[in-house]
């Protein structure tokens, strides 16, 4: 019997974070919007308390994202909000900016540590490098590919590895306000009087671009208060080849539940529960069953391609 | 056009240490005119490591011609290892960060720890500079890096003059921003486009710009799918026929807009650097190690004066309206102040289609001068001919224009235009010059 992988998934709600605990998510990330990147929704510090309640009930367990890029200004409220987080009992935070390590050893010198870097996440000497600053986890960027994941682990093997294996994934992120800066020059153009600031460009507006040679690939775009997000046109599904990374023993799986509805993330989350538990109870005639990606497929979205991602691509440079 | 000067720092001083030139060199020869026309400091690209793969990077043996002439100017050279390397890339980094430590270079801009605790280990005497990828905006995050054992820090371009004032205050460590150039519209290195349209691997010197180029805008018209059905109803029903209620493209733009675009105008801070002096800048770095060779010079030689006119006297310093006319004819994009007062708008983007070409381009190098006769010899570096206007630029910004009049060939044959690269041409010049002046014209005349 191998040793068990967890199941994580992102949720922006109370209901959300039950549903998925239902679904058969083993860990939950939650977070404010303030210290945490691109999250499906708010979960404020008493709102967090009630997640990791809710979650120790059913033995899951609850990540927060404090993951942003931090400014001077964020730093004066960054310990305060990491000691209350501690205090919360969150199983663990999500961290890229060094400050955070800083301010942790400081301030919530029992919170452990997930270093995720976003793109910047590629190597396994970098990660070892954070291990040794504290961090317990790794989240490996979305760009490598199979062999690269795989080896990764095999070199840490006293480091947790997670890997991103469904949903969409961040690809472009600026401070600028990208969408209303183009908003107000077509205003300017057209000598039009309308309001930029109260148009909605909020990820539940459904913004996409599409560039001229790519009809076919639709580029989700949102702002918030951390800037503009572009987000990938495909989405990763790994289900089919799940047992590869099961094999390698990465230690977290991660459904992105990012601008999807609940329905799609719930189906999600059960498709690839049946594919672990069926693993793990017996890897050695584990075989892939088809329904668990038609199950997907029936909701997802038939303008966005589900795709293996960077898993199986050779990228040059 | 930029912004005109805005006092929101009146009062506050960090130091006054003479702030650092630092330019880029895209091989040898942009190299030797970097810092001729005035960079305390180049950096440049090697073979491997680097995040300009497309670039004439250095070899060891150039990186050893470049520290030797850098050194007769008192300069230094730095070289980018600033990718975020991968498994694979690991294997190396030891031996080529070990023969930049013998080449004689000062410094390496790094992102990646990787890079930075190899360099730490085995080149001690190589300093370590964290690149502008780490996007660093904090100053727990540069004390964290100073403490890391880093003497320097680049800044991400997203920080304010205001909140460089602030690191400075907590943390003593040297601070490098970037004053000119073209610039990432993403947080440097989050972003991942050239990867997702061309396979090409932005972080490890692939990008292929993607956010320079047009796009269409659009909104989903079509419901959340949670707001049609709940979960009963979609495990029984063909939930993809769901997807068809509502519009799924809607354009946000007229026929007749100009598309969507991310690119950026490019950085320029020379109506203002009085004010990045004063909250303690260390190094002045200028981008661009895929510009010209007059691109660096022109840029170089005006940000020289400027600090050097500034630092002279710094309570009658004004800003000469010449320098900016200078810039101007390197400019091959409009020009803004990036992050440093305030967040760009739509003002700061391209939407238009660009105009790529700087104003004025590289027409001849001075190889030598003959007083008595008033007769230069001038390397052919793009075509000219008898009746043209040229301008002569020097280092110290000496500077004149004239009407080229007849040219001869080496032999001393009459020539009625300037046509092969490099090729060596006599003519009289209205003012002295010397080796290593430059002469340009305007473009497309």
């Amino acid at each position: 019997m191998s040793k068990k992988p967890e199941l994580l998934v992102t949720a922006g709600s109370i209901p959300q974070l039950q549903k998925f605990i239902a679904a058969g998510a083993d860990a939950v990330i939650i977070g404010e919007q303030k210290y945490g990147m691109r999250l499906p929704g708010e979960f404020k510090i008493e709102n967090i308390r009630e997640a990791v309640s809710i979650a120790k009930q059913a033995g899951v367990k609850i990540y927060v994202a404090v993951n942003n890029i931090m400014d001077n200004q964020l730093l004066e409220e960054l310990p305060a909000y990491l000691a209350e987080v501690q205090q919360a009992g969150a199983d663990a935070i999500v961290f890229g900016d060094p400050s955070v390590l800083m301010i942790v050893r400081e301030a919530a010198p029992d919170l452990k540590l997930h270093w995720n870097a976003e793109m910047t996440s590629t190597n396994y000497r970098t990660a070892a490098y954070w291990a040794k600053r504290g961090a317990k986890r790794i989240v490996a960027a979305r760009e490598l590919n199979m062999e690269q994941v795989i080896e990764m682990k095999e070199h840490l093997p006293n480091m947790e590895v997670e890997v991103q294996v469904h949903g969409m994934t961040n690809i472009y992120h600026s401070k600028r306000n990208l969408v209303k800066s183009y908003m107000s020059h077509q205003n300017e153009r057209n000598h039009a009087s309308e309001d930029v600031h109260s148009q909605d460009v909020s990820k539940d507006r459904g913004l996409f671009l599409i560039e001229q040679e790519r009809q076919d690939e639709k580029y989700p775009i949102y702002e918030d208060i951390n800037g503009t997000h572009i987000m990938s046109s495909d989405d990763i599904c790994m289900i089919e080849n799940i047992h590869e990374l099961l094999e390698g023993q990465i230690d977290s799986l991660k459904i992105e539940g990012l601008m999807k509805s609940d329905v799609y993330n719930e189906t999600a989350i059960r498709a690839y529960r049946q594919a672990i538990d069926a693993y793990i109870a017996d890897p050695e005639n584990y075989t892939f069953q088809d329904e668990w990606l038609e199950a997907i497929q029936q909701v997802q979205d038939p303008e966005r391609e589900l795709t293996f991602g960077f898993f199986f691509k050779e990228q040059v440079y | 056009m930029l912004t005109s000067e805005r006092p929101v720092l009146k009062g506050k001083r960090n130091r006054l240490d003479k702030p650092e030139l630092l330019a880029p060199a895209g091989n040898l020869e942009k190299l030797k005119f970097a810092i001729h026309y005035g960079a305390d400091a180049v950096y440049i690209g090697g073979q491997k490591y680097g995040l300009r793969s497309n670039a004439d990077n250095f070899s060891f043996e150039e990186m050893r011609e470049g520290v030797e002439f850098a050194k007769k100017y008192g300069a230094k050279v730095f070289v980018a290892t600033n990718i975020y390397a991968h498994n694979e890339d690991i294997e190396g980094i030891e031996e080529y960060l070990r023969n930049l430590e013998e080449v004689g270079i000062s410094a390496i801009i790094a992102a990646d720890p990787v890079i930075i605790e190899t360099a730490q280990r085995v080149a001690p005497r190589l300093e370590v500079h964290v690149s502008t990828q780490q996007s660093i905006m904090n100053w727990q995050t540069v004390k964290f890096w100073k403490e890391e054992g880093a003497p320097r820090v680049v800044l991400a371009r997203e920080t304010s003059l205001q909140e460089i004032y602030e690191m400075k205050q907590h943390v003593d460590i040297e601070i490098e921003a970037f004053i000119h150039g073209a610039m990432c519209s993403s947080y440097s290195g989050r972003c991942v486009l050239s990867n997702h349209f061309t396979d090409r691997d932005s972080n490890r010197g692939g990008c292929c710009q993607s956010c320079r180029w047009k796009y269409d805008l659009f909104e989903d018209g079509r419901p959340d799918l949670d707001e049609i059905m709940s979960e009963e109803e979609a495990a029984q029903h063909p939930v993809l026929e769901q997807f068809k209620v509502g519009i799924t493209q809607l354009p946000l733009f007229k026929q007749e807009d100009n598309q969507f675009s991310m690119g950026s105008k490019d950085l320029c801070m020379i109506e203002h650097l009085p004010d990045l002096i004063e909250v303690g800048v260390d190094s002045f770095k200028i981008e661009g190690r895929m510009k010209s060779i007059h691109y660096v010079a022109t840029v170089v030689n005006v940000y020289r004066q400027v600090i050097d006119s500034y630092m002279a006297d710094p309570e009658n310093y004004v800003l000469k309206p010449e320098w900016i006319e200078e810039i101007n004819k390197a400019a091959n994009r409009p020009l803004n102040t990036g992050f440093f007062y305030d967040t760009p708008d739509h003002e700061d983007h391209i939407y238009e289609p660009e105009e790529k070409a700087a104003p004025y381009d590289f027409a001849g190098l001075v190889l030598d001068y003959e007083a008595e006769t008033g007769m230069a010899t001038i390397q052919q570096r793009n075509h000219f001919k008898p009746g043209q206007v040229v301008e002569f630029f020097g280092p110290n910004g000496t500077f004149f224009k004239q009407t080229v009049e007849e040219i001869w060939d080496e032999s001393g044959v009459l020539l009625d235009a300037a046509r092969h690269p490099l090729q060596r041409i006599r003519m009289k010049v209205e003012q002295p010059v010397q080796y290593f002046d430059m002469m340009r014209k305007k473009n497309g005349k």
